[in-house]
């Protein structure tokens, strides 16, 4: 066999690998890489304009299709501007792969041009990370990069290629794939799945409480969930990340629960004597005060990473599994053992209860478009389109995760866990990648969407129809709402000054501005940007002060839910002002 | 507002690893990283080929980030299998030091005593000083060197504790 570059053999891996898109940015620690790429036409590179968005791209492509995101960038400053996006596809269970360039290897350790130590500043924001030293060793370590980025709970793996490795030569050496070292445990303990259907027979006041799990674990665990909940009745709730595993327009859901979560959701959680937790992972979003948190339920947690059980909440029974095969297993079990459909009448009688507090209800004006009323427009615009919606980090991302229908798994790319303002555009890049013919959205902050502004130029370079939604009131609102919380309304730098002309920057960059400033102009607008065949940016000017409810304040009870602003007191102790 | 201070508990855990480049920055950096304690730390390779590590950690805390200590480490691709020894049962743990101590007449004579209770052995004997050998749990090294204190303690050197469990049987 003949010898090959290492640059030839990581292209030719990837390929092997199925790899259809590479999201990157060249330097000068990766040019033998990019010379392998010009030389190949199996693998279309997109190129970004900031490390970054090639991170949030591959996230919004993965989240959109399932498949693992791959992005590649140089040594330095490109390897650590993806740092944030690589802790963000850790946080959200993102299967990434992000290759790095390396100075040679004799200038490791000797403060080098654009050297940076990638594996050491990425070892704990990555599920695992290599340095590869020898060309020989290359498509091992990509092989297994990709199997560890996909298989149990997912994430990014980083592999850092010194500049030397890609040039010199080996003979490519294909791994066996059954001689994989990491292998999480996928299937339930038989007993535990027994005793969870048991619980679930017998329970009177059940809740099911999904997550993103259910997402990452593919189609098959979303149809599961919906058998499963339609077989027993119970009511579903749903994590920020969970959205679309069951149809918003069931009957049985009951909205997101937590912190902007419904007011039945977080009522059913507190009063249930049964929760299932399945792919989710009891954050401390989702939960509030943990003393006070579901006081009188049994709780069974399903996941796939041991290390969720009992990180946060205490739980009676512990189920190691991926959700969408402890899914089946539960269901077989159910039905082999032929039980009925559990009457719970009296608890869907509470439950109605609440939800005729009507808590996401809003007061439509006509002087000035009020923020959910835009979430709800949109809505009704693109439902039957069966849009992907992609967020910024803030007020809009509650309001569209409130306010916004879902109603199948993989159309709601956000940034849950790390909370990264500016994910928005790159992730619908991605994600219209991957889905060359969905009507994909970045519903926006004015602040967050500058976060990434200069991906404008990657969505024209690729003809890329995106269309981009700004809420803007002219704050970081998310910041100023907590402000007005907790610190008597003294805005501490939430004012978004000096913003620019959104229309006229999106016509610089070729997209199609459109500006919304009237409600009467609202309908309009939404369909001026869904007819135009190109990419479009929304400048829709929302009321600037209005706040984000249901809202429970950190450190306090499900019960505790604010559900209008005027119970807002304006002042909290130090205890709760040590919270996140 | 203070910050609060949870009650811990101490205890020994194995972790069996791939001896592969960063390891050990990637379990102690999960310890940083996850505000978990390190009391003390081991490492050395096990197998004739080299290709495995034994770590031993004594760590301490309540028995529920215990718990997700030994859940996190188990998780990382490097990691085989973590056993907490305390929570297994019966063990032995065992830890070794150098200690070095300078001084002639009383002193000197009191310390070559003292070393032969603890059996201590002498490395290394100058006119006016020893390097005492010790073995023994972390109760008896503290002890000897508290002790060697007394009469003209210079430095110590101290491996760490290893650990194994009782019987016939693999932990």
């Amino acid at each position: 066999m003949t010898e090959k570059s290492g640059a030839d053999i990581l292209i030719e891996t990837l390929c092997d690998l199925g790899v259809e898109v590479v999201f990157g940015y060249p330097g000068g620690a990766v040019l033998p890489i990019y010379d392998a790429l010009f030389k190949q036409d199996r693998i279309k590179h997109i190129l970004v304009r900031h490390e970054q968005a090639a991170t949030h791209a591959a996230e919004g492509y993965a989240r959109s299709t399932g498949k693992p995101g791959v992005v590649l960038v140089t040594s330095g400053p490109g390897a650590t501007n993806a740092v944030t996006g690589i802790t963000d596809a850790l946080m959200d269970s993102i299967p990434m792969v992000v290759i790095t360039g390396q100075v040679p290897t004799a200038l490791i350790g000797t403060d080098a041009f654009q050297e940076a130590d990638t594996v050491g500043i990425t070892r704990h924001c990555s599920k695992h990370n290599y340095l590869v030293k020898d060309p020989a060793t290359l498509a091992a370590a990509v092989h297994e990069a990709f199997h560890i980025a996909t298989a149990g709970r997912p994430g990014p793996v980083v592999i850092d290629i010194p500049k030397d490795v890609q040039v010199a030569t080996a003979k490519p050496h294909k791994p066996g794939q059954n001689a994989q070292r990491y292998q999480p445990q996928t299937k339930a303990d038989p007993a535990g799945i027994e005793a969870v259907v048991d619980m679930l027979a017998a329970a009177e006041r059940p809740i099911l409480y999904t997550g993103g799990g259910i997402i990452n674990s593919g189609p098959e665990a979303t149809r599961l969930l919906r058998e499963l909940a339609a077989l027993t009745g119970a009511p579903v709730t749903s994590t920020l990340m969970g959205l679309g595993a069951l149809p918003a327009s069931s009957g049985q859901w009951l909205g997101m629960l937590g912190m902007h979560g419904t007011y039945e959701a977080n009522m059913a959680m507190n009063r249930a004597d049964l929760i299932i937790a399945l792919g989710s992972r009891f954050d401390d979003r989702v939960t509030g005060r943990l003393d006070a948190f579901s006081p009188n339920s049994r709780k069974v947690h399903i996941d796939i990473d041991r290390s969720s059980i009992n990180k946060n909440v205490r739980v009676d029974l512990p189920i190691i599994a991926d959700v969408g095969s402890a899914l089946a297993d539960m269901l077989a079990v159910w039905k082999s053992r032929k039980h009925p459909t559990p009457d719970l009448a009296e608890w869907w009688r509470r439950i109605d209860g609440w939800r005729a507090r009507r808590c996401l209800d809003f007061a439509d004006r006509q002087d000035v478009i009020m923020p959910q009323q835009a979430i709800r427009s949109l809505y009704e615009a693109t439902k039957d389109r069966a849009p992907i919606i992609t967020t910024e980090v803030g007020q809009h991302q509650m309001w569209a995760a409130q306010h916004f229908g879902f109603e199948a798994p993989n159309k709601w790319l956000t940034s849950g866990g790390l909370g990264t303002m500016g994910y928005g555009l790159p992730a619908a890049i991605g994600a219209q990648l991957g889905n060359p013919d969905a009507l994909v959205i970045d519903i926006a902050g004015e602040a967050s969407i500058q976060m990434n502004i200069q991906e404008l130029a990657t969505a024209t370079q690729y003809r890329l129809p995106v269309k981009i939604f700004i809420l803007n009131n002219e704050y970081m609102g998310m910041v100023r709402q907590w402000q007005e919380l907790t610190y008597q309304s003294r805005y501490s730098e939430s004012y978004s000054d000096a913003l620019p002309d959104f229309v006229k920057l999106g016509e610089a960059y070729g997209w199609k501005g459109i500006l919304i400033e009237e409600r009467g102009q609202l309908d309009s607008g939404i369909n001026d940007m869904l007819t135009h065949d190109g990419p479009v940016i929304v400048d829709c000017r929302v009321a600037k002060l209005a706040n984000c409810f249901p809202m429970i304040p950190s450190g306090a009870a499900h019960t505790e839910m604010i559900l209008e602003g005027n119970e807002v007191s304006g002042e909290m102790d130090d205890e709760a002002k040590a919270l996140v | 507002m203070h910050i609060k201070q949870e009650a811990s508990e101490r205890h020994t855990l194995t972790v069996i690893v791939d001896n592969e480049p960063g390891i050990l920055a990637r379990i102690a950096g999960l310890f940083t990283a996850r505000g978990y304690n390190i009391e003390s730390l081991t490492v050395s390779e096990i197998t004739d080929d080299r290709s495995v590590s034994r770590i031993t950690i004594v760590t301490s805390a309540s028995a529920h980030v215990m718990e997700q200590i030994i859940a996190q480490l188990d998780r990382l691709v490097p990691v085989h299998k973590v056993t907490d020894l305390t929570a297994l049962g019966p063990h032995v743990e065992r830890e070794l030091a150098l200690v070095k101590v300078a001084g002639t007449g009383d002193h000197r004579i009191e310390a070559l005593r003292l070393a032969e209770v603890y059996r201590a052995h002498v490395l290394d004997a100058t006119i006016n000083s020893f390097v005492f050998e010790v073995t023994g749990g972390r109760d008896k090294i503290d002890k000897f060197v508290e002790l060697m204190r007394e009469v003209g303690l210079v430095e110590v050197a101290r491996t760490g504790v290893v650990a194994i469990s009782r019987g016939r049987e693999a932990a």
